[in-house]
């Protein structure tokens, strides 16, 4: 899968990464998937968390030498 | 639909609690919820922009002012602050993980809705007016925070 937007969040720690992931999904349009890079092992917890509360849907989560990939898709609003 | 609220006290003006407080402030605005923080007693100075006036007020008051340390670059470690020392080696170590310092952190609860509240009550205590603390977005009492805490979904005192 093609992500729409990538997001690099390698070397920062909680809250940033799902801040930054808040943020840039504000400006992303319904149905575009989002794809967020991080090493904060905090993240493997927080990004499902963000996605239950949020109501945006975790597509995949692997783990790659280190670093955390994660693709999520923008929910409808409403 | 009503946004969940989040509503925090800080009671406390030392760095480490503060940065705790904040970090918190940021994940749940960051999950979508309406945070408030009330600022009251020591987390007053975090507020302020320079350390606190001291050409007005009672004398007790402006010893108060000299004593406390006033804006956020200049709060202290709750433990281990070691007349800053312990403060300087803990910047370091945040500055080496790139974690934000607490005036980013603040900046960062700000840009994304998170509400400044300072305590009224206190600040007539510490000889404190609007004007010495620009950070706040708003001024009230117990009353508005037991209300906004009585409707919100998470509720801390730091």
């Amino acid at each position: 899968m093609k992500p729409d937007q990538v997001l690099d969040c390698v070397g920062l720690y909680c809250p940033m990464p799902i801040a930054r992931t808040a943020q840039k999904m504000e400006e992303m349009e319904e149905g575009q998937v989002l794809k967020v890079i991080a090493d904060d092992p905090g993240i493997k917890e927080d990004m499902p968390a963000w996605c239950r509360k949020t109501g945006h849907e975790l597509i995949s989560m692997e783990e790659k030498e280190g670093e955390i990939h994660i693709m999520v898709r923008k929910a409808k609003s409403g | 639909m009503e946004k969940e609220k989040a509503t925090i006290v800080l009671f406390s003006g030392d760095m480490d609690r503060a940065l705790a407080a904040f970090n918190i402030s940021v994940a749940a605005a960051s999950l979508g919820m309406e945070v408030e923080v009330f600022f009251t007693f020591w987390g007053l100075g975090l507020l302020a922009s320079r350390p606190y006036r001291l050409d007005k007020g009672s004398p007790l008051q402006r010893l108060l002012g000299l004593l406390s340390p006033g804006t956020p670059r200049r709060a202290r470690l709750s433990r281990l602050n070691m007349a800053g020392l312990g403060k300087r080696a803990m910047l370091a170590l945040m500055g080496k993980y790139r974690m934000p310092s607490l005036e980013e952190l603040m900046g960062t609860a700000k840009s994304l809705g998170v509400r400044f509240v300072a305590c009224t009550t206190t600040m007539a205590l510490m000889g404190l007016e609007e004007r010495d603390l620009p950070a706040a977005d708003g001024f009230a009492g117990a009353a508005s925070y037991v209300a906004r805490a009585s409707e919100s979904r998470l509720n801390l005192f730091i």
